[in-house]
């Protein structure tokens, strides 16, 4: 058992331990619940936690293997979650099936999110670095904007559009106002559950590794690393990067459909998808390394779940969550800081590392 | 008909004549060397030669061909892979993915049948792997398979590089300064190698080179270039010989 | 007239926007950083200086003193404790990161100590308003105010950058920081230089800004902040002149857009815009076409 185990592909094994952590994780979850030692504060964290974690893996294909910075993936996930919501709301007597609508649902935000993500892609990537940043941000912006004013109502005669207010859609008396504008989708059917996020966090998983362990993560690595001798070397740099930004898009519009549908009101505010989500985001991917899927995984859980650990503080708690990201910062990247470590901990066999050996940054 | 036909290749920036009508055949098979003083617009010729710039004037044709204006990504693809003076590997990919990396364009499957690991995935990449251990051998890296391209000795990055274009199948093979930054023995050891990939692969070589016991030791024919034009070009003992050719090494005295 | 009049207060609003895209696009230009606090800076600034009035009864004059001088140390102590050891890291991400964790930072200290609600800020421009064509354009003395302190701080800060030693080791270091160590340029003291003059216009902005849009919350800086970032963007970050033009640009687009297309959707037309100039010109209006070499 054990040896065949050591004859895997490093690769093949990481990644194992990485869907192992989630699996576990999952049921020891499962049995705390099952024992009732879950305080509500906590199950009702579970699903946001799922929908976070699938956006860190998810914008590390942009940010770790494809080497950009967006700063716009809430902008995605908002796609993701009206496109699905609005398809919930409108198909809840249609198809009674939750199974089967939710099922649609998600086909819908990803394909949504990810269209978005190639129409944005087409012109944004010709950008480099803090320019294609801001200009990701910028689309996450209007995004969010353009759906505070959309007012979309359905009667008997159809669909009614407006971006006004309500009482412009001119619906008949028993007209349902689906989309109202700022106050958002309401009645969107329940359906996530913490049980759908993992396997979401899952299947996310297998295309993110599968992708990145294949031709085209290969590709678009190489594309990472240099753009210029990848070029050289006959690989289509636009095709590649549109392909990684729009599955990234794609898998965050995943996660706007569990987050839209755990919800029974969703509005599209500063908070839940304006930059500072996208940023949040980010500082799961870099805090847990870049290009490491199962440090986005950690982080995003471990700082998801920080500052409600840390409820007892109240008023501290934001201000040691700061502290605590700036000196995780520090410690990790700061030259000296990292000299300090080798210094002393490599003494620590378990920290160790050997000389030559990979980084880690394929690692996944 | 030569494998590499270039006339009257010219490229300007703000007005200054970086290369100016320049013209080279190659025959297939041969080991050409591009020589010149420093700033004299050899590396420009290669950016020209693989679709990095656009010329202002003139025809670059591979093999009966118009390559002329093509991009670096069609310009590969029809047969003409290079180094680059200041090395440009994939760094934080294995030795072994940097060479798989070139073979991108030969053994095809889609991303789909890549994300759910198909047949025709397992059979490529198996492939991928014999085709990229069995290039890696002819530069004795194959034991640094694993190894982070970024954590190799320089000497043998430079190589890795050789092997990565080699791998994109190319007809012409550009190399730029292969051997700068090595020393004496790196350098002999290189020169075996280059000899070795021309016979093995049946390749034709342009080499940019400054070491001139490199260029004179394994380089059939020379074009010397100054100021972005033609000083001299033919045989190597020939060139070498060329009074013209040491005034503009060595200076007037 | 009334055009006229949103013209001149989108001027005057994109006059706070420059000055807040100052601090930008010098700290981007020579620390070569994505500066995410120092919207925060602004917001810290304006609370200085209604405590000093409204609490502590100062004069407005000695409260924006004290505001300029506090944001210039806060900003330095920022740079030398958080930014600088990040300086070489292995990613610039890091110190981006590092700035978000800063901005938090800065915005739940102000929370702990003023608290959640908004407070007023005080009157201290006290300006008359200017009447022009039989007081049909009525221009306010807070709009003209904050114009001219913007020629004079735009000025200013040019005659530095050209003239002053100082200014030119500014420019030397954002050309290249490894030669101009060579030259024997005090490197991180000139970063630190940039982070100080960057934070002590902060400052002046939080008050001009505050004095037209006089609510204070810990999160005023916050959106300002980035819209004078785009408008750094929009003019080439790294560009004194055109974090100006990019600021008024900015400013009177949201306005305009604000009144003659529609009030809600002022940020998408505002990033719609910098969108736009960005594809037409990669680098901003004033930006320098950089090519990696081959």
């Amino acid at each position: 058992m054990l040896s065949k185990w050591k004859a895997l592909k490093k690769t093949t094994r990481s990644n194992a331990i990485t869907y192992a952590i989630v699996i576990v994780a999952y049921l020891i979850i499962q049995l705390l619940s099952g024992l009732g030692l879950l305080s509500s504060l906590f199950t009702g964290l579970l699903v946001p936690l799922c929908t976070y974690v699938i956006l860190a893996v998810s914008l590390n294909l942009v940010v770790g293997f494809l080497g950009e910075l967006s700063l716009g993936h809430a902008g995605f996930m908002c796609v993701g979650a009206f496109a699905s919501a609005f398809f919930s709301r409108c198909m809840e007597q249609a198809i009674p099936a939750s199974g089967v609508r939710f099922l649609i649902a998600l086909i819908i935000g990803a394909v949504c999110a990810g269209i978005f993500g190639i129409l944005i892609g087409i012109p944004v990537l010709r950008l480099k670095g803090d320019y294609l940043a801001i200009v990701t941000l910028a689309f996450g912006e209007i995004i969010k904007n353009v759906i505070n004013v959309l007012f979309i109502g359905r009667d008997e005669n159809g669909f009614h559009f407006s971006t006004k207010d309500a009482l412009s859609l001119n619906m008949s008396a028993d007209g349902d106002v689906i989309i109202n504008g700022p106050q958002g989708i309401t009645g969107t059917p329940k359906d996530s559950t913490f049980t759908v996020g993992i396997i979401l966090i899952l299947i996310t998983l297998f295309l993110v590794t599968n992708l990145i362990h294949s031709r085209s993560g290969r590709a678009i690595m190489a594309i990472r690393d240099n753009r210029i001798a990848a070029e050289s070397i006959g690989i289509n740099i636009t095709k590649y990067k549109l392909m990684a930004f729009a599955i990234s898009a794609a898998l965050a519009g995943v996660a706007g459909v569990l987050y839209a549908h755990n919800l029974s009101t969703l509005t599209a505010t500063p908070k839940n998808f304006g930059y500072n989500m996208s940023i949040m985001i980010l500082v799961f991917v870099v805090l847990g390394g870049i290009g490491s899927i199962r440090g986005s995984i950690i982080a995003a859980v471990v700082l998801t779940l920080l500052p409600e650990m840390l409820r007892g503080l109240s008023d501290y708690r934001m201000l040691i969550y700061a502290i605590v990201l700036i000196l995780m910062m520090l410690f990790n990247w700061a030259p000296k800081a990292i000299e300090w470590r080798e210094k002393y901990l490599s003494r620590l066999p378990f920290l160790a590392r050997k000389k030559g050996e990979s980084t880690g940054k394929e690692e996944v | 008909m030569a494998l590499l036909d270039v006339t009257n290749l010219s490229i300007s920036f703000g007005g200054l004549r970086a290369v100016d009508a320049f013209e080279i055949h190659i025959e297939k098979g041969q080991l050409y060397g591009l020589i010149g003083p420093n700033g004299a617009g050899k590396t420009t010729v290669f950016n020209l030669l693989t679709g990095v710039y656009r010329p202002d004037e003139g025809i670059i044709r591979l093999d009966g061909t118009d390559i002329t204006g093509k991009t670096p990504i069609e310009i590969n693809r029809s047969g003409i892979a290079r180094t680059f003076q200041n090395i440009r590997l994939f760094k934080e990919l294995s030795v072994l993915d940097n060479v798989k990396a070139g073979l991108h364009n030969h053994y095809r499957y889609s991303t789909l049948e890549g994300i759910f690991r198909l047949p025709k995935f397992r059979r490529m990449e198996r492939e991928m792997d014999e085709r990229a251990v069995e290039i890696l051998k002819v530069f004795d890296l194959d034991k640094e398979a694993a190894v982070t391209a970024s954590n190799l000795p320089y000497g043998k990055q430079r190589k890795l590089e050789i092997a990565r274009a080699i791998a994109t199948q190319p007809k012409l093979l550009l190399l730029d300064e292969p051997a700068a930054g090595m020393n004496p023995n790196e350098t002999g050891e290189l020169m075996e190698t280059i000899r070795f990939v021309r016979s093995h692969f049946d390749m034709t070589i342009l080499l940019i080179e400054h070491d001139m016991k490199l260029v004179s030791g394994i380089c059939e024919k020379l074009t010397v270039l100054n100021f972005g034009q033609v000083l001299a070009q033919g045989d190597t003992s020939d060139v070498l010989n060329n009074p013209e050719v040491i005034t503009a090494y060595l200076g007037d005295e | 007239m009334s055009f006229l009049s949103y013209l001149i207060n989108g001027i005057s609003l994109g006059s706070v926007y420059a000055i807040i895209a100052l601090g930008y696009t010098m700290v981007y230009g020579i620390a070569k950083m994505l500066n995410f606090a120092h919207g925060d800076i602004i917001m810290i600034g304006a609370y200085i200086v209604f405590t000093c009035v409204s609490t502590a009864g100062m004069h407005p004059a000695l409260a924006v003193l004290l505001a300029v001088i506090g944001c210039t140390v806060l900003g330095v102590l920022i740079e030398r404790v958080a930014y600088r050891p990040l300086r070489s890291a292995a990613s610039p991400l890091a110190v981006l990161i590092t700035a978000i964790g800063m901005s938090y930072l800065l915005q739940n200290l102000a929370l702990l100590i003023f608290g959640a609600n908004t407070k007023n800020f005080p009157e201290i421009i006290t300006l008359p308003s200017l009447s022009l064509a039989d007081g049909q354009l009525n221009i306010t003395g807070t709009s003209l105010l904050t114009i001219g302190v913007c020629v004079v701080i735009m000025a200013a800060l040019m005659i530095f950058i050209r003239k002053t030693k100082a200014g030119q080791a500014m420019l030397a270091v954002s050309e290249d920081k490894g030669a101009a160590q060579l030259m024997g340029i005090n490197v991180n003291g000139t970063i630190a230089l940039t982070f100080a003059i960057g934070s002590a216009l902060a400052a002046i902005a939080g008050v001009l800004l505050c004095s037209a849009y006089p609510s204070l919350t810990p999160y005023t800086g916050s959106m300002p902040g980035i819209r004078a970032f785009v408008a750094a963007v929009f003019g080439g970050i790294g560009s004194v002149p055109g974090a100006l033009i990019g600021g008024i640009l900015l400013g009177v687009i949201e306005i305009l857009g604000r009144a003659y297309i529609s009030s809600q959707l002022a940020d998408a037309i505002v990033f719609g815009v910098l969108i736009v100039v960005l594809l037409v010109k990669p680098t901003g209006i004033l930006g320098k076409n950089i090519q990696e070499k081959v």
